[in-house]
């Protein structure tokens, strides 16, 4: 289990009444340990259709302005979704490698 | 619960159910999301009429189960809705699984309990085996002897709930007082209006600017500390409870406490009773204290958060008491009122306590005569002057 | 109709770092659903895959208000958060236009909520419900649900010594809402964007409830290979396993009709759940859903006017 900074674990005090979360926290958690194998992104093939982003998961296609402009690997956990689905031929924008550990 | 007039009030004739229906008139909840169960429906019933004429500004919700009436509830006070609603009996043993749930999110709804017996077999009368099964699920439970305190419990209980941030029972017996016509005071709008105040929640989900996530998955991390601030909370409501208890007798002239004393400055012998069948019980009280049979009464009005310091103080220079219970655990030694009154004193009673037994009585509707309790009081006196107590757990009217 | 180009710049309202699993369809399904909204969104969840790995204490993936209490109720839970918008609304408590969306698995839907779900449809809240349908109980491993189609393997429908898996047909839970005569309800399917997201957008646009039946492949249930999750969504259209239809105020309209109807066992045989059938002596069951299959497609045609 690892997040962006270290967990701090609030006392019953501390804590919001009721099982209440702020939104969004999640963000901190890391997933991107979890991956077997990584996406690898050619920015130079991309053509910006966004089907890998629309297809991600896990909210791991970084998009500004309506250009890919890279992969969120604290999050993505290697699925290989954007690669399968991504339609540039004959080699593919977005392609699985090995993840070195 | 003391009978005085405010010159406000207006003496009117009404049935348990129809005093409830009245408080939540005046109350005005936002949402009530209901099903109907005899003999709790009329309270929803006539409510749901009060939103037909447009009397209130309430949205009916008339969902398909008590399950869904209880989630409902928790997502319309979770969206920052002011929230209550009614059950009985079976209704109230399918919503269980929410009962807890409403706690643990911390939300102030405030339900109208008519107590009715639990099936099998399926019986439509009162006793309280409903809401004492529901003793642990983190709601405050606030019982009532009457019409008059039905209303008055409900009243509070709205101000109580949204104060202390939990969930809210107000009980009445089965039939016994949601179908009796009683004289009760109901007081104007406008005062009961100002009394409950606007419902303003720290956090609501309708708050879109402010988006937060409610009901998280809570694992060995924090599930714990969770549910402290829950047990936490519940303790805390005790002072929750007497503070709006106190407003409420300087508004309205009627004296709350978690219990009522009657006539025991001096008692040597009391019952600890919930319930309709206290006013029986006061009759024999009176009657023995014609007699010179030093007599009392303690009521539980709020059985959660229990008084347990308050009770063993309160008990200490009794010499014999007799806790009735009118529901049953089965083959527990005891009944459920029974175990935290003799808790209670065996925990805050420094050693001085009185001896204490135990009956089970009007299950499923069965009466309870003025005859039964004075065979309660004379085996109490009989302790008292030095007889054995014998068996602990007794029956009361069973074949 | 979709535009990506527009889409992607809109904020993420899901975040990443949820505990679903790689490659999972759930969480493509939430992020689409919040894309397509254009207003401030409530949103609900049954308990299920989705919402246990979304909203791990303290760590919650979503950005906008969402609440869960239980497994059977989250029809009438969001019910509630509904009623409660109408009356504050109502009473000018509140301003604003605030769409609910509740999520819930199979398992929260066809089975165990469903009563919750018949109950807030007919009761007209205006909230529009998904079904992330995944075809078992994925959440606490894989048990069968009413939405398992016949012969799949799940843990309490195992294929054995004697039995070949599940040896009932799955219900058909969309033709039940439709049954509620709500004014949207249709079915779509993961790997389809555009056809979920334009559907999301019009029940959204719904005035009263709608439903969205959306078949979600689970890489871990189904037992394929994760980064076919979208591909095996469009092998559902393409065998007409799971056909893509609206139907709008009763009238039915097919959204896909495939080009080529490919036999079902090219949507069967990529998954582990069915590998059993592909023995010889299961070739029975695999005609029989071949048949039950094509029963149900020129049904499906007959109500949407297009019968071969």
């Amino acid at each position: 289990m690892k997040t962006r900074e270290k967990e701090k674990k609030l006392s019953w005090k501390e804590l919001p009444d009721g099982d209440l979360l702020e939104a969004g926290t999640a963000a901190k958690f890391i997933t991107g340990d979890w991956r077997t194998e990584k996406p690898v992104w050619d920015g130079g093939k991309c053509i910006n259709c966004m089907f890998c982003w629309i297809a991600c998961p896990d909210s791991s296609i970084i998009v500004k302005d309506g250009k890919m402009t890279g992969i969120d690997f604290e999050h993505c956990k290697g699925c290989g979704i954007c690669a399968k689905e991504c339609p540039v031929k004959p080699v593919k924008a977005i392609i699985m490698e090995a993840e070195k550990k | 619960m003391v009978l005085t007039t405010n010159p406000k009030g207006k003496i009117v004739a009404k049935t348990g159910n129809e005093a409830m229906a009245e408080a939540m008139r005046q109350i005005a909840p936002d949402v009530v999301a209901a099903y109907p169960i005899t003999p709790a429906t009329e309270i929803v019933q006539i409510f749901s009429q009060f939103v037909a004429d447009g009397v209130v500004p309430t949205e009916y919700v008339a969902v398909e189960s008590e399950h869904s009436a209880m989630s409902a509830c928790i997502g319309s006070s979770a969206a920052g809705a002011r929230t209550m609603t009614g059950t009985s009996s079976q209704g109230l043993a399918l919503m269980w699984e929410m009962l807890y749930i409403a706690a643990g999110l911390r939300l102030p709804i405030v339900m109208a309990v008519v107590n009715r017996a639990l099936s099998s077999p399926i019986n439509i009368h009162g006793d309280q085996s409903d809401t004492m099964g529901a003793r642990d699920a983190g709601w405050i439970q606030i019982y009532s002897e009457n019409s008059q305190e039905a209303y008055d419990n409900m009243i509070q209980g709205m101000k109580i709930a949204e104060q202390a941030k939990l969930p809210t029972m107000v009980t009445t017996d089965g039939f016994i007082i949601s179908h009796c016509m009683e004289v009760v005071e109901t007081m104007p709008d406008d005062m009961v209006k100002k009394f409950v105040g606007e419902y303003k929640p720290e956090r609501a989900l309708l708050d879109v600017k402010k988006p937060y996530t409610l009901g998280a998955l809570d694992l060995q991390d924090y599930y714990f500390e969770h549910r402290y601030q829950l047990a936490d909370a519940m303790n805390k409501s005790k002072q929750i409870i007497l503070d709006v208890a106190k407003d409420f007798e300087k508004e309205f002239g009627r004296k709350y406490d978690l219990y009522e004393k009657y006539r025991m400055d001096d008692a040597e012998v009391a019952l600890v009773i919930i319930g309709s069948a206290a006013g029986t019980s006061k009759v024999v009280v009176d009657e023995l204290r014609e007699k010179g049979v030093k007599a009392g009464l303690i009521k539980i009005r709020v059985f959660r958060p229990f008084p347990h310091q308050e009770l063993a103080k309160d008990l200490a220079n009794v010499k014999a008491v007799a806790v009735l219970d009118r529901s049953d655990s089965c083959a527990a030694s005891t009944a459920p009122l029974y175990a935290e009154v003799t808790s209670a004193l065996f925990t805050h009673s420094g050693g001085k306590a009185p001896k204490v037994v135990n009956y089970v009585y009007g299950l499923g509707g069965r009466d309870i005569t003025l005859e039964h309790v004075g065979e309660v009081f004379d085996r109490l006196v009989e302790i008292k002057d030095g007889a054995k107590v014998g068996e602990i757990l007794k029956y009361i009217n069973l074949r | 109709m979709a535009n990506l180009k527009e889409l992607c710049k809109k904020e993420d309202l899901l975040t990443g770092g949820h505990r679903l699993c790689s490659g999972c369809g759930a969480g493509a399904i939430a992020r689409q659903v919040l894309l397509a909204a254009d207003t401030p969104v409530v949103i609900g969840s049954a308990t299920g895959c989705l919402e246990v790995s979304t909203t791990i204490f303290p760590y919650s993936a979503w950005k906008v208000p969402f609440i869960h209490s239980a497994f059977e109720n989250a029809g009438a839970t969001m019910s509630g958060v509904e009623s409660a918008y109408r009356s504050l609304l109502k009473q000018g408590k509140l301003k604003g236009d605030i769409k609910f969306i509740t999520f819930g698995g199979d398992g929260g839907t066809y089975d165990i909520g469903l009563q919750s779900l018949s109950g807030a449809m007919e009761r007209g809240h205006k909230m529009l419900y998904i079904c992330y349908n995944n075809e078992a109980y994925m959440n606490t491993g894989i048990q069968r649900s009413g939405a398992t189609p016949l012969g799949a393997h799940t843990t309490t429908a195992p294929a054995g010594k004697v039995k070949q898996g599940k040896e009932q047909n799955r219900k058909d839970l969309t033709a039940i809402m439709v049954a509620h005569e709500i004014p949207y309800v249709a079915q779509s399917v993961v790997g389809h964007w555009n056809d979920f997201i334009s559907k999301v957008q019009k029940a959204l646009a719904t005035d009263g409830p709608s439903f969205i039946n959306v078949l979600q492949p689970c890489r871990l249930g189904w037992a394929y290979k994760p980064e076919d999750t979208m591909v095996l969504g469009r092998m559902a259209v393409e065998t007409c396993m799971w056909p893509v239809y609206e139907v709008v105020n009763g009238e039915y309209k097919l959204s896909m009709k495939p080009k080529e109807k490919k036999p079902i066992v090219e949507f069967l045989k990529p998954q582990g759940r069915f590998k059993h059938l592909f023995k010889p002596e299961n070739k029975g069951i695999l005609d029989a859903m071949q048949i039950e299959v094509d029963r149900k497609w020129e049904k499906l045609l007959k109500l949407c006017g297009q019968a071969s």
